[in-house]
C-alpha cells in the first residue's frame, strides 16, 4: 500500500517541492499549512510520516509534535523536521518531543526521499 | 502527474510575504511594543529567507537572512523595535523584491548600502542586553567545566554507517553546523575508503577528525549528531587547558561550502548559538482563537486555469438553456424533471464559479499604507489612510485592474487634496490629513471609496483650466457634476505648481478609461475646505453580467440590469410627438433617447408597442427605444475580436439560449452618444 | 500596427516544392488555403450583425462557444455578396490581428477539396488585368487550365482593418 504522508509548512514553495520529490517517489502526499492545519489533517486521516516545518505561524513544528504525541491514533507518527534552524538546542527540543528526523534547509529533495525511505523502513 | 513551477510558486510567495511584511511592519511604526507584529514579520522573513534559499534566490536568502537576524533580536528583547530599525527594513523589503526580479542583477552594492542602515539603526537602538547564557543554560553535570574565557577544546572523532548518505544524511551538514560552534579544524580520515574497483559511490567509508574550539557545553556537540546517535560513532573529548582557538586556522575543511558571517553589531554577532536556546524562547504557546481564520487550506491555482474552467461553465449554462427549452416545449414529463436539475446544478456551479474567482480587496488595500507611508515623507505632510472593508471581495481581475487607478487616485488626495499641517492647523483642522479607502458590495456592485478631509476641489481652478486649455467654452453652462467630472478629461490638471507625485496632466484621464473599461461609473463628491470624495462603482465580476434582453428590428441585444433604471412604455401617441425630437419627458425630466432601431439602420417597421428603457451612469441617462423587451438574461460575457475593436456602440457579445449570439451594448458609450445628440439638437435648435 | 501584420506572412512555400491545400470557390474562382491554417468547416451558421461594423466583416457567429468575426472576402474587393446557396460553407482559419491569434471565418461558395499543389505550377499574379487586387493574392497556381487562387489573407485583413481606423478617426 502506498505510504501516506503530512507535509506541513506555511511555505507554499517549499511544499510543492516536498510534494513533488514525494509524489514523485510514489507517496501519497497532503499538505497541511501550519500545526494546527497540520493537526486537524491528522485528525482526519492516517498518515504514516509527517514532514513539518519547525518555525510557522499559528502552531509551531514543536507544539505540534507535542500535540500529536497525545493522540492515541498518532502518537507513533514518525516525525522528519525540514527547518533552516540547526541549533541543536532545538535539535534537542525536537527530538525530545519525539521527532525521527532532521534535514536543514535549503535541502536536496534526494536527500528528504532518501531520509523518508529509510524510517518507512523501505 | 504535473507540478506547477516552483519558481513560480516561490514568487507568488515572496510577493505575498513581501506584503504581509510591509504590512506588519506598517502596524509596528504605530505601536513599537507590537509583540505580535514582530513575531509575524520574523516569521516573513525567515520563510522569505529559508524558500529563497532553497530556490536558488542565493543574494535573497543572504540579505534576508540580515534583516530576519535582526528581528530575532527585538524578538528575544535584545534589542528594542525603534523606528529607525522598522524603516530600514522597510527599505529593505523594497530591494528584496528587486533581488527576486533580477536575481542574476548587480544588487552588491545596494545591499551593503541598506545593511548599512539597518546597522545603524540596531547599533542606534541602544546597547542591546547581554544574554545571560550560563545563568539560563540548562548545565548538566558531563558539561565540560567553562573556563573564565568560556572557550574549551574538544577533539572529536565521528564516522557514519557506510548508508548514511544513501539514507539522507548529509555529513557536510553535520560539518557546517560544529562550525556554528566555534572555530574547527576538520581532518577528514580516509583511511577506510576501499579501493576504486570495489567502491560503491554512495556508500561512506570517511570518517572525521575535528578540533573544536568552543564556549558551547559537551551536550551541544552531542545534539548536532542527535538524530544520527543511535547508528553512529562518536567521541567527544577535552582536550587541555581551554585556549583561545579563534586564531586557529579554519581552513581545512575542502568539501565544506563558504558560510557567510553574520555582519550584525559585534556584542550581538558575537551571542554565540547556545545563547539562543538559553534565552528565554518565546514560549511556544499558539493563540488558536486568533489563528483559526489562518488555518484555513489554500490551493494555489493558475488564474489561466479558473479562466478555462470559467469558460467551461459558460458554455455550460448555455448547453443548460438549450435543454431548458427543448424541455418546456416537450410533454415529456421524466426529461422536464432533468432539465431542472441540470439548470439547478449548473446554475449552483456557476455561483462556486464565482465565489472561486472573489478575492479580498484587502490584497489591494494593502499596499496603500506603504505607499501613503512614503507620500506623507515626500509631501511633508501629515497623513493618515483609515481602511473600511477589507473583506469585501471582488473578482480577481477586477482587482487587479483596479490597481494602478486607486493608486493614482491616493496620491492625488494626497498631493493635492490635503493640506500642509500649517494649513490644516490654521483653519481649524487636526495636522494629520485624513485618506478613507473603504470598499463596500452593493447589488452586484462593489464601490470603492477614497475620501479625504482636505481642501476640496476648487470649481473655480477647474473651470478656468478647462477653459484654458479649451475643454469647454468660455461660461459654458455646466452642471456641478459635469464640472466635476472635468478632472478626467485627457490633458486635464488642476495642479497649480507640477509636483513629482501626480501633477503630470496624465492619469486621471486613465483612470476613466480604466474604470470605463471595467464598466465601472466614477462619481465625484467634493465640499471646498472639507474634502473630496470620488466612488468608483465597478462590476463584481468581469465574466457574468445579469443582462436585459431586448429585440431591435431582428437583433437581440443585452443591457446590463445595472446600468437599467426603468422600461416604460412608448405609446404611439408619444412616438408621433416625439419625432423630431430627442428627449421624452420622464416625470418632470427629460431624458434624451435613441432609436436604437435607427441607430442599428435595421431598416424594419417599428412594433406597435415600442419600449423605452432607461438607463443611466451615475447621473447621466439615456433612454433606449427598443422593440421588445423579452426578459432578464445571465449573461457570460465574450469578447468581441480585433476586428469589431472600432465598433464603440458593444461592449462584448453573449450566447443565447437557442445558440444564436447577441451584442452586449456599451452603456457608457450610448450614454455619451445620447448626450452628445441632444447637445448638437440643442445647438442647431 | 499594419506593417507588423504585413511582415508576418514569410514565403508562402517556405522552401517546399508542395503545398496541402483546401479549395473553395468563391465568385466563380477557385481559391486555396493552406491546409494547415484550416481549423474547421462549418455548415452556415445563424448570423448576427453588427450594426456599425464594416461589410466585410459585418457579422458574428457562435463557434463552438466563442464569438467570432464572419468575413466576407468578396466585400474587400469591392465585389457585391452573392447569394448563399445549398453548398455555402464557412471556412474557420486563424489569423494574426495585432499579434493576437483571432479565429476568423470566411464565407464561401462552395468547398471543393483538400489537394497538393506544385511550387513549380505557381506564378506571381499579373499587375493587370485581373479583378482581385494583385496584393491581396500571394500566388496563382495553375492547375489542369485553371488557375487556383492563394488569397493573402494578412493583407486582406490588415488593409480592412487599417481602414476601419481611418474611418473611426475621421
Amino acid at each position: 500500500m502506498t505510504a501516506s504522508i503530512l507535509t506541513v509548512d506555511d511555505s507554499a514553495s517549499i511544499r510543492l517541492t516536498t510534494r513533488v520529490a514525494l509524489s514523485n517517489a510514489g507517496y501519497k502526499v497532503t499538505e497541511a499549512v501550519d500545526g494546527l492545519d497540520g493537526i486537524s489533517k491528522l485528525k482526519g486521516g492516517q498518515y504514516d510520516l509527517i514532514v513539518t516545518d519547525l518555525n510557522m505561524p499559528g502552531m509551531d513544528g514543536l507544539t505540534m509534535i507535542r500535540e500529536l504525541r497525545k493522540l492515541p491514533a498518532h502518537m507513533g507518527v514518525p516525525v522528519i523536521f525540514l527547518t533552516t534552524e540547526s541549533d541543536a538546542g532545538i535539535k534537542q527540543e525536537a527530538k525530545a518531543a519525539g521527532a525521527t528526523g532532521w534535514l536543514t534547509k535549503p535541502f536536496d529533495p534526494e536527500s528528504l526521499v532518501k531520509i523518508v525511505r529509510k524510517v518507512l523502513g523501505k | 502527474m504535473s507540478f506547477p513551477d516552483p519558481i513560480a510558486v516561490f514568487r507568488t510567495e515572496a510577493a505575498e510575504l513581501l506584503e504581509q511584511i510591509e504590512a506588519g511592519l506598517l502596524d509596528l511604526n504605530h505601536d513599537l511594543a507590537d509583540k505580535e507584529q514582530v513575531d509575524a514579520v520574523f516569521r516573513g522573513l525567515h520563510t522569505l529567507k529559508g524558500s529563497g534559499a532553497m530556490f536558488g534566490f542565493e543574494a535573497l536568502a543572504a540579505f534576508t537572512h540580515h534583516c530576519e537576524t535582526a528581528f530575532d533580536q527585538v524578538r528575544k528583547g535584545i534589542v528594542p523595535a525603534t523606528h529607525d530599525l522598522v524603516t530600514a527594513v522597510l527599505n529593505a523589503t523594497d530591494h528584496m523584491r528587486a533581488l527576486i526580479e533580477t536575481p542574476d542583477g548587480d544588487h552588491g552594492a545596494m545591499s551593503e548600502t541598506l545593511l548599512g542602515r539597518l546597522r545603524t539603526a540596531v547599533a542606534a537602538a541602544g546597547l542591546p542586553e547581554a544574554p545571560a547564557p550560563a545563568a539560563a543554560a540548562p548545565a548538566t553535570a558531563q558539561d565540560a567545566p567553562v573556563a573564565a574565557s568560556g572557550l574549551t577544546t574538544y577533539r572529536i572523532h565521528f564516522s557514519l554507517p557506510v548508508n548514511a548518505m544513501a539514507n539522507g544524511t548529509n555529513p557536510v551538514g553535520l560539518l557546517n553546523e560544529l562550525r556554528d560552534l566555534g572555530a574547527c579544524t576538520i581532518r577528514a580520515d580516509r583511511s577506510r575508503v576501499p579501493a576504486l574497483d570495489d567502491l560503491v559511490a554512495t556508500d561512506l567509508h570517511v570518517c572525521w577528525d575535528i578540533e573544536l574550539a568552543t564556549e558551547a557545553p559537551r551536550s551541544a556537540i552531542e545534539d548536532v549528531f542527535i538524530f544520527v546517535m543511535d547508528e553512529m560513532e562518536l567521541s567527544v573529548e577535552p582536550v587541555g587547558a581551554p585556549e583561545d582557538a579563534r586564531a586557529a586556522p579554519a581552513a581545512a575543511a575542502p568539501q565544506a561550502p563558504a558560510r557567510e558571517e553574520a555582519i550584525m553589531p559585534a556584542p550581538v554577532a558575537s551571542a554565540p548559538p547556545v545563547a539562543a536556546t538559553a534565552a528565554p524562547r518565546a514560549a511556544p504557546a499558539p493563540l488558536p482563537e486568533a489563528r483559526q481564520a489562518k488555518s484555513a487550506e489554500n490551493v494555489r491555482v493558475p488564474a489561466e486555469r479558473l479562466d478555462e474552467l470559467m469558460d467551461r461553465v459558460g458554455e455550460l449554462v448555455i448547453a443548460q438553456s438549450r435543454l431548458s427549452q427543448l424541455a418546456n416545449a416537450s410533454a415529456d414529463l421524466q426529461l422536464r424533471a432533468v432539465s431542472e436539475d441540470v439548470e439547478r446544478l449548473s446554475g449552483e456551479l456557476r455561483d462556486t464559479m464565482m465565489v472561486l474567482r472573489m478575492v479580498p480587496v484587502a490584497q489591494l488595500f494593502s499596499r496603500f499604507r506603504r505607499l501613503v507611508h512614503d507620500l506623507a515623507i515626500e509631501t511633508g505632510k501629515k497623513i493618515e489612510l483609515i481602511t473600511e472593508g477589507e473583506t469585501t471581495e471582488v473578482d480577481k481581475s477586477v482587482v487587479e485592474r483596479l490597481a494602478d487607478p486607486l493608486v493614482h487616485l491616493v496620491r492625488n488626495s494626497c498631493d493635492h487634496g490635503l493640506e500642509t499641517p500649517e494649513e490644516r492647523l490654521a483653519q481649524g483642522k487636526p495636522a494629520a490629513g485624513r485618506i478613507f479607502l473603504s470598499a463596500r458590495q452593493q447589488a452586484g456592485e462593489v464601490i470603492i471609496t477614497i475620501k479625504d478631509d482636505g481642501r476640496g476641489i476648487s470649481r473655480d481652478h477647474v473651470r478656468a483650466k478647462a477653459e484654458s486649455s479649451g475643454l469647454i467654452a468660455p461660461n459654458a453652462a455646466l452642471s456641478d457634476q459635469e464640472l466635476l467630472q472635468l478632472i478626467f478629461q485627457p490633458g486635464f490638471s488642476t495642479a497649480q505648481q507640477v509636483t513629482n507625485l501626480s501633477g503630470r496632466g496624465v492619469g486621471m484621464d486613465v483612470v476613466k478609461r480604466t474604470i470605463d473599461a471595467l464598466r465601472g461609473t466614477i462619481n465625484v463628491v467634493s465640499h471646498t475646505g472639507e474634502g473630496s470624495e470620488i466612488s468608483l462603482a465597478i462590476p463584481l465580476t468581469l465574466a457574468i453580467i445579469d443582462g436585459l434582453l431586448v429585440r431591435v428590428g431582428s437583433g437581440r441585444y443585452v443591457i446590463p440590469l445595472s446600468a437599467v433604471e426603468e422600461c416604460l412604455e412608448l405609446s404611439i401617441e408619444e412616438d408621433m410627438r416625439s419625432r423630431g425630437r430627442s428627449f421624452i419627458s420622464l416625470r418632470d425630466s427629460l431624458v434624451p433617447f435613441i432609436r436604437l432601431r435607427d441607430l442599428f439602420m435595421t431598416g424594419t417597421k417599428p412594433d406597435p408597442f415600442q419600449k423605452v428603457v432607461v438607463i443611466s451612469t451615475g447621473a447621466e441617462r439615456v433612454g433606449l427605444v427598443v422593440d421588445q423587451i423579452i426578459g432578464d438574461h445571465q449573461t457570460v460575457i465574450k469578447g468581441m475580436s480585433k476586428l469589431h475593436h472600432d465598433v464603440a456602440t458593444f461592449s462584448g457579445a453573449t450566447i443565447l439560449g437557442d445558440g444564436g449570439v447577441a451584442l452586449i451594448l456599451d452603456v457608457g458609450h450610448l450614454v455619451t452618444a445620447g448626450q452628445q445628440q441632444e447637445a448638437q439638437l440643442r445647438a442647431a435648435g | 500596427m499594419s506593417e507588423a501584420i504585413r511582415k508576418i506572412p514569410e514565403d508562402l512555400w517556405s522552401g517546399r516544392e508542395e503545398l496541402e491545400v483546401l479549395t473553395f470557390d468563391i465568385a466563380g474562382e477557385m481559391f486555396a488555403l493552406e491546409a494547415v491554417k484550416v481549423q474547421e468547416i462549418l455548415d452556415l451558421l445563424p448570423e448576427t450583425t453588427v450594426p456599425g461594423a464594416k461589410r466585410f466583416v459585418g457579422s458574428v457567429i457562435n463557434f463552438r462557444g466563442k464569438v467570432i468575426p464572419l468575413a466576407d472576402i468578396r466585400l474587400a474587393f469591392g465585389m457585391e455578396a452573392t447569394k448563399t446557396t445549398i453548398d455555402s460553407r464557412i471556412i474557420v482559419i486563424e489569423l494574426e490581428i495585432e499579434e493576437e491569434p483571432t479565429l476568423v471565418g470566411i464565407r464561401t461558395d462552395k468547398v471543393n477539396e483538400v489537394t497538393t499543389l506544385m511550387k513549380a505550377a505557381g506564378e506571381p499574379p499579373p499587375s493587370v488585368g485581373m479583378r482581385w487586387r494583385p496584393d491581396f493574392i500571394d500566388c496563382l497556381v495553375r492547375r489542369d487550365g485553371e488557375f487556383i487562387i492563394i488569397p493573402n489573407l494578412h493583407t486582406i485583413f490588415s488593409a480592412q482593418h487599417e481602414r476601419s481606423h481611418q474611418l473611426t478617426q475621421a
